[in-house]
Order: structure tokens, then C-alpha cells, then sequence
């Protein structure tokens, strides 16, 4: 359809005189004859090419991320639980030394104990003759 | 431009109506739209975006969306002016992404405007003409260059797509007076460029 004769009074009235129109005109006939060229011609093929490269690219980079992803929480799940046993392995070696120190100061305090309860019932029977010897010398 | 083609107004009751052959038939319809004005979005994007690939991107992106939303397509406007408008938000949306301001600013896809400017029918011209028609053409695109947004989608829905005011109006969202002032100033920036007073 011609824009000349469909618009020619309203184009009169946005003041497109004879120059601009025929600029206008060769215009619209170039971006037609462009379009029409670039829509025609076979590009399927090439974009069917580029698409699936960038299909098998984007397919490989996923991978490698997701890889990368995996592994990486692999190894930090790894080192977490490494962390975790040499903690409990310290946490128990500490409880054992404090049993061992706990049960030593034990014995030593039953020891002492029980030297305080047989020095307690000994002393007094064997001080007995050297507590009549002074009560004799006393007496005389 | 005319719509095209004559479409029944398609709700989604009615293709829910029955749902096989209902679905079959907006289908249908829909390949005789997309046949019938594939080549006129695709031209008008390449003529918003000179840049090949990213209007044949658009395209398939408009399509796409009208075929997702085709059962709401209630007939108000004709299927022409409604793939118009779903066009005109998918370039503006692209050119809103903020992720594609690098590219809004290298524009290195885009077809250089002489190389734009190559393509004329030849016709009955004398090699002279060719020139002369050529030379403007480039200084119609240097215009277009030059025009805001909205200017550019109003002044190319005019003039490469021969739409009436209304039809701009519809397409666009903007009132037929908003249309005509943006088409008066589009046309004012060509109109320097062609005396060479841009």
C-alpha cells in the first residue's frame, strides 16, 4: 500500500513537503528491501550451529560447576568431620587425664587417711610406757 | 496497516469450550498469524534495533509470548496491533535490562548506517537517483539514530509499517495526540538532517 496517498492530508498537516516525503518514501522502500532480505535469507542452519555449540558449551560449563560444587562440598564435609574427631579424641584424652588426676588425688587422700587413722590408734598405746615412766619420775 | 487477517474474538472459555478441536483450530489460527505478520514485526524490530540477531531474537520472543497468551486474546484490537504492542515492551524491556547496558553502549551487533543504508530496489532509477535516494536514506537513518525511543517506534510504526494514528496509539499505549506530537518532532529532527542541520 502506498503511504503516500493513504496519509496525504495528515502528513500535509505534520508539514512533510515534497523533499521529505520522497526521503521518507525511499526510507520505507529500504528497510523493506533490508528485512525482507535478511528474513529470507537461510540462516537456520547457522543458528541451528551456533545454538547447539552454545548448547554444548553452556552443557559443559554446568558440568564443571557443578562438579566443582560437589567436590568442594565433599571435601569441606570431609574436613568437618575430621575436625569433629580430632575434637572428640582431645575432648577424650582430656577427660581421661582429669579421671587419672582425679583418682590419683584419691589414693593419695585415702592414704593419707589412713595413715592419720592408724597413727591415731597406735600413738596413744605405745606412748603408754613413756607416759608411766614420767608420772613415776614425777612422783619420786 | 489492516489487521491482516479477520479473527473471531477468542476467549478462554470458548476454547476451553471443547477442549480438542477448540485448541486445534486456535492453534490453527495462530500459525495463519504468526504466517501472516511474522516478517512485519521482524522488520520492524530490525528497523528499532538494526542489529539482525537480536531482531530475530525479539521476534521469537513475541511470538512466543502472543502463542502463550493467544487464549486471552479477546479480539479488542486486531491481532496485528496486539503483536505490535508485545513487540514494542520486549525491545523496551531489553533495552531496560540493566544487565544489557554494555551492550546498549558498545552496539556491536548493530549494522553499520551506510551498510543500512545499501539496500534500495533499484527500480527504473538512473544510477544518479540511486545516489541521490541512497544519500537521503542514510540521513533518515541518522535521524532515526538520533530519536528517542518512543519518537522512533512512533515515527517507524508510521512510516515503514503505514499504521494510522490510532493503530500507533493502540500499539503503543499513548493517545493519538501524544502520538502525533511525538511524530511532529521525529519528523522536525529528520527534516534537519536532511537540510543538514541536525
Amino acid at each position: 500500500m502506498s503511504m503516500g496517498a493513504k496519509f496525504e492530508n495528515e502528513d500535509r498537516g505534520l508539514g512533510v513537503d515534497a523533499e521529505l516525503g520522497e526521503a521518507l518514501k525511499n526510507f520505507r522502500s529500504n528497510v523493506h528491501a533490508w528485512s525482507e532480505a535478511e528474513y529470507g535469507r537461510a540462516r537456520q542452519v547457522k543458528t541451528v550451529h551456533e545454538l547447539s555449540w552454545r548448547v554444548a558449551a553452556g552443557w559443559a560449563l554446568g558440568c564443571v560447576l557443578a562438579a566443582g560444587s560437589v567436590t568442594g562440598i565433599l571435601y569441606e564435609r570431609h574436613h568437618q568431620l575430621e575436625l569433629q574427631k580430632t575434637a572428640a579424641a582431645e575432648q577424650a584424652a582430656r577427660q581421661q587425664k582429669l579421671e587419672a588426676e582425679q583418682r590419683a588425688s584419691k589414693e593419695d587422700e585415702d592414704l593419707l587417711a589412713k595413715v592419720d587413722s592408724d597413727v591415731s590408734r597406735e600413738v596413744p598405746s605405745a606412748m603408754e610406757p613413756l607416759a608411766q615412766l614420767m608420772s613415776e619420775n614425777e612422783a619420786q | 496497516m489492516a489487521a491482516g487477517i479477520a479473527l473471531k474474538p477468542m476467549t478462554r472459555g470458548a476454547v476451553e469450550e471443547s477442549t480438542g478441536q477448540r485448541t486445534e483450530a486456535a492453534d490453527q489460527e495462530f500459525s495463519a498469524v504468526v504466517q501472516a505478520h511474522r516478517l512485519q514485526i521482524f522488520r520492524f524490530l530490525l528497523a528499532s534495533t538494526r542489529d539482525i540477531d537480536l531482531a530475530e531474537t525479539l521476534t521469537q520472543e513475541c511470538f512466543l509470548k502472543a502463542h502463550r497468551n493467544w487464549s486471552s486474546f479477546r479480539g479488542d484490537s486486531s491481532a496485528m496491533t496486539w503483536l505490535m504492542r508485545i513487540a514494542i515492551n520486549l525491545e523496551k524491556d531489553h533495552w531496560r535490562n540493566r544487565r544489557m547496558q554494555f551492550w546498549r553502549h558498545t552496539r556491536t551487533n548493530s549494522v553499520d548506517l551506510d551498510e543500512a543504508s545499501e539496500w534500495l530496489p533499484s527500480g527504473e532509477r538512473s544510477a544518479e537517483q540511486q545516489m541521490l535516494a541512497r544519500e537521503q536514506v542514510g540521513h533518515v537513518w541518522k535521524a532515526v539514530e538520533g530519536l528517542s525511543g518512543r519518537q522512533r517506534t512512533v515515527f517507524l510504526l508510521r512510516y515503514v509499517e503505514d499504521q494510522e494514528l490510532s493503530e500507533i496509539a493502540q500499539a503503543t499505549g499513548l493517545s493519538e495526540g501524544t502520538v502525533k506530537a511525538h511524530l511532529s518532532r521525529a519528523l522536525g529532527k529528520v527534516r534537519a538532517h536532511l537540510r543538514g542541520k541536525p
